[in-house]
């Protein structure tokens, strides 16, 4: 029961992209679209499989850039969150200079990142580092913030110390916040990577695009656009598993429901 | 500081008196929406007593709770707990409210023993025996409360009075010497109520804390207490301390007799009073 409506969900989530592939490509059949503006699905993912030996080694530079990015930006936005959600003070003062700094579009910190440390690899993992932090402060930040604040009584009535609160309770309630961060940090992770790239790299998928889109092989840009989304997804996954395996206690309406 | 040290030489805190309020004031806020949530109270509760503490919404009862659970400061005065100002020492004070607060990630078992986890001296040993002695503790608990067996369950598998129970229980696993009850019993239905009365009195002869109970059941108070504090609010203190001495284990039929009827009587009409002066004062 439980496992055949899962697999409906999931039989429906791929239907539903097919689907849109499938307008797609008979739209573009049928008002005649070149290939230069908008090529079709089926021209964009034979690019994919015919280029792959090509673009693997960028896939892997944009995968691992991001990854690099994504895990510093993880530790920094965990540390940054605990320290302004343990005191109201420090989240009533940090939360202007948060927004403020994540109000900046990343594309303008590329060029200073570039002057500092030239182009390539450091710039976009430090641009994908910087583009996922603020969901994560905010979050786990949040989390903290919220905890009812009888659950902490019980503790302190036990002598416990901050630290052995933070653990038991603080930390543990904001996982599920920390979580729900961290499906959308991944991706934006890969933004930050891919904007970096366009802009000052040799290597990535962003690089790839850029040079396609330079010698108008359009169907190529796709082809990595296609690789970024499939990437995408394939963390968002991998995050939503260890997410339920983590915190499946948060989502226990869910497993009521299907059951 | 010093006047506070001078004041505490001048009356060294009895070693049978577990909980010594002196001259303490509460007050809440700043300047000019400061209330005073609690005036000039002294008191003094022996080892091992039992304590209700009844009176209208907002007379201090919880504050005096918080203050003895060492959860907040007083603004003048000195708090002795144990011999000792409150925050110089950790105690492992057990404390529940009316809300259960059982934490969703552990299960019940983890939940009960979470004391054990952070008090000492079981927290020294924790990890070797979390999973032999303390757990068999816990289960010994569980099944004493009416909830053997359900150790594994989550807390959102649990009824409200179920989850009461547990609550009782990682009150009192790790044998506090002070067990601060906010209106335990306040949100569950009568005949629940009623059983684990006489369960918290079977468990407090067991273990003989010093309770502090907070409650606006006044049956509940006769039943449970030794010593009931009759509280009036605006600002908060304590108005009436009644010795309460009916024969333990008391059962459900003490609290038809005519004794019980008389005590819960002249409690309301004491409330009720406080309630009227407030009005008339406000």
């Amino acid at each position: 029961m439980k496992v055949s409506a899962r697999l409906r969900e999931q039989f429906s989530s791929v239907m539903l992209i097919a689907s849109l592939f499938v307008i797609w490509e008979v739209a573009c059949l049928l008002f005649n679209v070149s290939a230069i503006v908008l090529p079709r699905p089926s021209q964009i993912i034979t690019t994919l499989i015919v280029q792959l030996p090509a673009l693997w080694p960028h896939i892997l530079q944009t995968l691992v850039t991001t990854m690099i990015g994504f895990g510093i930006g993880m530790v920094i936005g965990v540390l940054l969150g605990i320290m302004v959600g343990v005191s109201r003070a420090a989240y009533n003062a940090a939360y202007p200079l948060l927004v403020g700094f994540s109000s900046i579009p990343k594309v303008a910190v590329v060029p200073i990142f570039v002057l500092w440390f030239g182009s390539g690899t450091v710039p976009a993992i430090l641009t994908a580092m910087t583009t996922c932090i603020f969901p994560i402060v905010v979050n786990v930040a949040t989390g903290l913030a919220t905890t009812e604040p009888e659950m902490e009584d019980v503790l302190k009535a036990l002598g416990a110390s901050r630290w052995q609160v933070l653990w038991n309770v603080g930390l543990p309630r904001t996982m599920p916040y920390f979580f729900a961060s961290l499906k959308i940090a991944v991706t934006l992770a890969f933004v930050g990577t891919v904007l970096s790239e366009t802009v000052a790299a040799n290597r990535g998928i962003g690089t790839v695009m850029m040079m396609a889109s330079a010698s108008f092989d359009v169907p190529l840009a796709f082809a990595g656009l296609f690789a970024l989304a499939l990437l995408g997804i394939l963390l968002y996954v991998v995050f939503a598993i260890i997410e339920q395996r983590i915190c499946g206690w948060a989502n226990r309406k869910n497993e009521f429901a299907m059951a | 500081m010093n006047q506070q040290s001078a004041a505490a030489s001048s009356s060294p805190p009895s070693r049978n008196r577990i909980v010594q309020l002196e001259d303490v004031r509460v007050r809440f806020g700043a300047d000019t929406n400061a209330f005073l949530a609690l005036d000039k109270t002294s008191l003094t509760v022996e080892a091992g007593d039992f304590v209700a503490m009844v009176g209208p919404s907002g007379c201090g009862k919880s504050t005096i709770l918080k203050l003895v659970a060492g959860l907040l400061r007083p603004t003048e005065g000195v708090v002795f707990v144990a011999g000792r100002e409150i925050g110089a020492q950790r105690i492992g004070i057990g404390m529940a409210f009316q809300n259960p607060t059982m934490l969703p990630w552990l299960s019940i078992r983890q939940n009960v023993m979470l004391p054990l986890k952070i008090v000492e001296p079981y927290s020294s040993t924790y990890r070797i025996h979390k999973n032999t002695l303390f757990r068999d503790r816990v289960e010994a608990l569980l099944e004493k409360v009416g909830l053997g067996g359900f150790g594994d369950h989550r807390p959102w598998q649990l009824s409200g009075g179920m989850l009461q129970r547990a609550n009782l229980c990682r009150a009192l696993i790790h044998e506090p010497k002070l067990l601060m009850l906010d209106e335990p019993f306040g949100a569950l239905d009568q005949f629940t109520r009623e059983e684990l009365w006489s369960i918290l009195q079977d468990l407090w002869i067991d273990q003989r804390p010093t309770v502090f109970l907070v409650t606006h059941d006044l049956r509940e108070a006769a039943f449970l207490a030794n010593r009931i504090l009759v509280m009036s609010s605006r600002p908060g203190r304590v108005t009436e301390d009644r010795k309460v001495d009916f024969a333990r284990p008391r059962t459900l039929d003490t609290t038809y007799e005519k004794d019980f009827t008389d005590l819960t009587h002249s409690l309301r009409s004491l409330i009720v009073a406080a309630k009227q002066k407030e009005k008339v004062t406000s």
